[in-house]
């Protein structure tokens, strides 16, 4: 199946066979009955085929052979056999069918429980497991190891189950046509099962390597034609062919042995099956003469040494495919067990009312008041008004240990006011903001929203109160409305325009083919950068949260243009406390204060006079941008 | 379709004819396999005559060595050349992409490009593979076994006539109806994963917004719906193995039947039975397997277009020049210039543009998104090709150089850069490979990133991942710098190159480019006012016109926008 991220990560064996077969067979447990009728079905159809074949020498020996040359032969017992075998071999039929039937089932229902249970758990992950794994690798659980337990489940084991069954039935009835001609059979299937082996193993081992390859060279193939106009710029096409042509020769000679071992496996078997056959017939006919053994079990024995070289291959064949489709197991199991983002938070956000004397009180309908719902350990319950009141006291943090990328950061921001950071890339901005929403977690009581350490604040009811527009707009495939509405699902249609309209994005909805219905497709390709920015800070109004945290929020809508939505912004934070990211010093300049980074320290802060009158970095980096006057 | 792909065999040529010779070497001993078993019964045992066995036996097992011999061969050719040529397919693509124009790019999305050098050649290799094995054994096997049939016993043939029509309709009606099924279910299972990369994508919008209920609940109902399109499409394959064995069991038992009757009235022998039951086994597989292959082969053909599209792409701008003069010095001049990205003079992006720029001059060139700013400068190092007027670069108009001339001379820091993986070291040597130590570090202090590369414990030879994910945006944007300066260029180009940079640090590498390669031409591409205000020119672009040409302090007291720019970025300051 085609898709994205198809990189294939990983080798060919699971590192805990046992343990991942134990666990998928857990979760094939629901489907328990069905596994067992199958199982049984397919012991029908493999006995079937089996026992097929052993009629040719009831039929040969007692109604053919007795009655040759008869005028008016007696042919009722030959066609009681006959009706008989359709019988035998209707059932077989019906069979394969039941069984392929039950395992589509299992395996489609299976499939779809490990997506949406992989999704399920991926959206509860923490940033930081986004931090350090990329799409590629996690679409590939998606895709290819998704794709090889499919394969493993709807063919892998049933054919398995089945080819066994099958080389055990077919060796059985061979003992008991003829054991005699059985102990040459018994030689000629140790050197079928040898070259399995050795043939099978130097395949998988060729494969391994050609897949390393493949990796090396597809990792090459993206990086490149990513950068593709940068090669064409510097006139390096001819050094990337060259490397290109290097790698390509090393993945053509993986490659060809990989296909080599695995091309010549199935003539060498069938043709070892034919030898088995020469040999069989050339030794049955001798003993014919003799009188050892009758026509009827020659012609049964024959047809059974033919049959006997399909499964065996099977067997080698679907072993690794069931290999591989573990190690694919495995991966996904590993992202089930990824421990999910840690909440204790126990203090809730609830609809609230006053009363006369100004107490708060749960509400059960919207009132356009919210409360911080805070039961306590003695059993009280205490309400506190949400007003967006943000303090950090003495904040260190690092994304990884002994990394530190904020050290001793104290700030507070009073409801209403609007905060903004300023600093050099890398300088801890997206940091703080990533920290009062618990993208990363800090120690308790480190950081406090409306007097509440928010670390006890459910993460869920925390979020709900911020509202972030980041520095990397992204949308979601669904219309225009779709995509604004994601701020608040039960905004109607007239609050979603009117938010609209307060990012000055109404004009050009407005002139899109559908409107507010036009579609939008893969991360809003169809539309520029400014008016993605400009719905993504729709879509933080229309969620109307006491707080907003605006990441480089305008920074790819030029100057012109962001003097337009300034208007709609202006009014969007009206009320609200704000946190601004901006690179242009001119969006922040009305700020009550601005904090000046470096390094991941406060350096210098106040408000914009204040700033300059001190003459430090941002009055250099303020003047720097005006020294052309 | 594949046909057209086969000059790419090249040297596998040879191995792609000798497979099918060996195929058929193999089949034709395989089948005479079964007849020489009916004659041990049928002569050897009903005359006890053992030498005659014997020999006959020793006979087979010679012949199926032979074919166990032919097999492996086939097997080893086969896969020499299907590798081969899906190795040559590879290189084939991949260079036509490296000859590709900007314009060429522009057309194709970068995961559309990579999946047609990797899935698509796969599945090109595997149809490869089976038209030159399976698709030349199965037929042939199939018609020389049917001979084989009839030569035995022609009454009995006839148990073909009904059995190969019933089974291949069959196959052909589960196919053909599975086929729409399977591309719906196809269809649905790539809006799953889109969803699903979407949303690793916006991960951090679906945490802030608390989304991953309402989430989880969509991605239920196209998991749902991706379950069922599959259930239903494979529910009518699971009828293809059933049909099979139905017609297959049919057969013998007729054969059984019929074939008993004849020997009973002394037309048939009993060997020649078992060899004809071998037979109609060979016949009914090899029917099973071509309906097998040509369901893979039209699943690859999808494939096989889109590799196609590629190498049938016409490269828009070559070197038509058989000169290759130098580029004397950094003069630029844009002489009624327009152009257009579909080449059409009803949609021009860029209009009667008219400018000249000396040599060693600095000009900057400022406009809204969409001014076409980036689509003028591009047209300096014919990254694409005017529509209209011409353009001189050093007094020679551009198409008169050779490409590779013509862009070593001209650097381009491109908005939208790229580093690669490798270390700092290994990246900045892509603007001169023979870089010394000494013109590497000079060239990372003009462009302000030598400090931040010392800061590093490796320094130069510090690794930077795929895409150059170890820097931040500033830093990356420094180094793409650096490492244009390091071709030495007579015109650098640089297109917002320094939006990430903070601005003190912006304004010290414009400084340090006005005193180390003043004889350089610069045009900068700029958001801000600070970055071009000191320039000797500035262009003002809008909508694809020239809107004035003049100094900061002449624009400032003459152009509206400039004006209107200048003083939305410097609000209050006053």
């Amino acid at each position: 199946m085609p898709g994205p991220g198809r990189r294939q990560h990983g080798g060919f064996k699971p590192q805990n066979t046992g343990k991942t077969l134990g666990r998928l067979i857990k979760y094939l447990s629901c489907y328990r009955l069905q596994l067992i009728t199958a199982a049984i079905f397919i012991l029908i159809s493999a006995a079937a085929n089996v026992v097929g074949i052993y009629f040719l020498k009831p039929i040969i020996n007692n109604y053919i052979v007795p009655f040759i040359g008869q005028k008016n032969p007696d042919l009722s017992g030959f066609i009681k056999m006959v009706m008989l075998l359709c019988l035998v071999y209707l059932t077989g039929v019906s069979g394969t069918y039941i069984y392929n039937r039950i395992m589509l089932n299992i395996s489609t229902g299976t499939l779809k429980k490990l997506r949406v249970d992989m999704f399920t758990h991926m959206q509860s992950l923490p940033i930081k497991f986004f931090d350090t794994h990329t799409h590629g690798e996690l679409m590939s659980r998606f895709t290819n190891d998704i794709d090889t337990l499919r394969e493993m489940l709807s063919h892998g084991i049933p054919n398995l189950f089945q080819s066994s069954i099958t080389v055990t039935g077919v060796f059985l009835m061979m003992l008991i046509l003829s054991p005699l001609l059985t102990i040459l059979v018994i030689f000629m299937l140790f050197l079928m099962f040898l070259t399995v082996r050795k043939i099978g193993g130097k395949s998988a081992m060729y494969f391994k390597k050609q897949q390393e390859e493949i990796g090396k060279v597809n990792g090459y193939i993206e990086e490149m034609i990513e950068g593709q106009k940068v090669v064409k710029v510097f006139n390096h096409e001819n050094t990337v062919k060259e490397r290109f042509e290097e790698l390509n020769e090393q993945l053509r000679q993986a490659s060809t042995s990989a296909h080599t071992f695995a091309g010549i496996l199935m003539p060498i078997m069938g043709n070892l099956s034919y030898v088995q056959y020469a040999i069989t017939a050339a030794a049955g006919a001798v003993m014919a003469v003799n009188g050892l053994i009758d026509l009827g079990t020659i012609g049964s024995f024959l047809q059974y040494t033919r049959s006997f070289s399909q499964p065996i291959t099977q067997i080698s064949q679907q072993m690794n495919s069931i290999l591989n489709a573990l190690a694919g197991a495995e991966r996904i199991f590993q992202l089930l067990d990824t421990e999910p983002e840690s909440d204790n938070g126990y203090v809730e956000l609830v609809y609230a009312s006053k009363d006369e004397n100004g107490n708060i009180k749960e509400s059960d309908t919207p009132t356009g008041i919210w409360a911080w719902k805070h039961p306590h350990s003695d059993g009280t319950v205490t309400y506190t008004e949400l007003n967006g009141d943000v303090r950090f006291e003495d904040v260190t943090f690092g994304y990884e240990e002994n990394k530190t990328v904020l050290k001793g950061i104290s700030l507070y921001a009073k409801p209403g006011q609007k905060i903004a950071f300023v600093g050099s890339t890398g300088a801890g901005k997206t940091t703080i903001t990533n920290l009062i929403n618990r993208f990363y977690d800090v120690p308790d009581g480190k950081i406090r929203y409306d007097g509440i350490n928010i670390n006890k604040i459910k993460k869920a009811d925390l979020r709900r109160s911020l509202a972030m527009v980041l520095q990397d707009t992204h949308l979601f495939t669904g219309t225009v409305m779709d995509n604004i509405r994601y701020g608040r699902l039960d905004a109607t249609d007239e609050e979603c325009i009117e938010a609209a309209k307060l990012a000055n994005a109404h004009s050009f909805i407005k002139h899109l083919p559908q409107g507010y219905n036009t579609i939008i497709h893969a991360d809003g390709s169809n539309l520029s950068q400014g008016q993605k920015q400009l719905l993504a800070i729709a879509r933080a109004a229309v969620a109307n949260p006491p707080v907003l945290i605006l990441d480089e929020a305008t920074s790819s809508i030029d100057t012109r243009t962001e003097a337009l939505i300034e208007k709609g912004m202006d009014t969007l934070m009206e009320g609200r406390t704000v946190f601004v990211i901006a690179h242009r010093l001119s969006t922040v300049r009305n700020a009550n204060a601005i904090m000046v980074l470096e390094n991941g320290e406060i350096i210098e802060r106040g408000t914009h006079d204040d700033l300059i009158a001190l003459k430090g970095k941002y009055y250099q980096l303020y003047t720097g941008m005006l020294e052309l006057s | 379709m594949l046909k057209k792909l086969l000059p790419c065999l090249g040297k596998y040529k040879k191995y792609a004819i000798l497979t099918p010779i060996f195929v058929i070497l193999e089949v034709i001993l395989e089948i005479s396999i079964p007849f020489l078993m009916s004659k041990i019964i049928d002569v050897g045992v009903k005359n006890g005559d053992v030498d005659f066995i014997l020999q006959t036996g020793g006979l087979m097992v010679l012949i199926a060595v032979f074919a166990l011999l032919f097999g492996a061969i086939h097997g080893r050719f086969s896969a020499i050349a299907s590798v081969g040529f899906a190795k040559e397919l590879r290189k084939k693509i991949f260079d036509k992409i490296q000859d590709f124009s900007f314009a060429n790019i522009d057309k194709f999305t970068t995961p559309s490009l990579v999946t047609r050098l990797t899935t698509d050649v796969t599945n090109a290799q595997m149809s490869f593979m089976m038209i030159i094995r399976l698709l030349v054994r199965a037929p042939f096997m199939l018609i020389s076994a049917t001979i084989m049939a009839i030569t035995i016993n022609p009454g009995l043939s006839l148990i073909f006539l009904f059995a190969i029509p019933i089974l291949a309709s069959a196959l052909f009606i589960v196919a053909s109806k599975a086929f729409p099924r399977f591309k719906a279910m196809l269809k649905k299972y790539d809006n799953m994963n889109a969803s699903v990369q979407e949303n690793l994508i916006a991960i951090r919008v679906v945490k802030a917004f608390v989304r991953e209920d309402y989430e989880n609940k969509k991605f239920l109902d196209s998991a749902e719906a991706v379950r069922l399109a599959h259930f239903n499409a494979e529910k009518l394959l699971v009828w293809a193995m059933p049909i099979m064995q139905l017609t297959m069991y049919g057969s013998i038992t007729a054969i059984f039947w019929f074939g008993g009757n004849l020997i009973i009235g002394e037309k048939m022998l009993s060997g020649e039975l078992f060899g004809f039951i071998t037979y109609s086994t060979q016949i009914l597989v090899s029917l099973m397997m071509i309906s097998f292959v040509f369901v893979q082969i039209v699943l690859s053909r999808a494939s096989v277009s889109r590799i196609i599209e590629i190498l049938d792409e016409e490269i828009d701008i070559r070197d038509d020049s058989n000169e290759d003069p130098e580029v004397k010095d950094g003069s630029v001049v844009f002489e009624n210039v327009s152009f257009s990205y579909s080449k059409n003079k009803d949609n021009l992006v860029l209009e009667n543009i008219n400018f000249e720029i000396k040599p060693g001059e600095t000009v900057g060139i400022i406009g809204g998104t969409g001014s076409a700013k980036t689509t003028l400068v591009q047209l300096i190092p014919r990254l694409y090709d005017v529509l209209e007027g011409r353009i001189l670069v050093g007094g020679r108009d551009v198409r008169d150089y050779k490409i590779k001339t013509l862009r070593d001379s001209v650097a381009m820091v491109l908005q939208k850069n790229v580093l690669f993986s490798g270390t700092i070291k290994d990246n900045l040597k892509w603007g001169n490979e023979n870089a010394t130590d000494e013109e590497i570090i000079e060239a990372c202090k003009i462009a302000q990133a030598y400090d931040f590369i010392m800061s590093f414990p490796k320094g130069f030879e510090t690794e930077l991942g795929q895409g150059g994910v170890n820097v931040s945006g500033g830093q990356k944007q420094r180094l793409t710098i650096a490492r244009a300066l390091l071709k030495k260029p007579k015109i650098l180009i640089l297109d917002d190159s320094t939006s990430a940079v903070d601005t003190a640090t912006d304004s010290k590498i414009r400084q340090g480019l006005k005193e180390n390669v003043s004889d350089t031409t610069v045009i900068i591409i700029a958001q801000r006012i600070s970055s071009v205000s000191d320039a000797d020119k500035i262009i003002v672009l809008d909508d694809g016109k020239i809107n004035a040409i003049g100094t900061h302090e002449e624009l400032l007291a003459t152009n509206s926008i400039y004006r209107e720019v200048y003083e939305s970025q410097q609000k209050g300051v006053a």
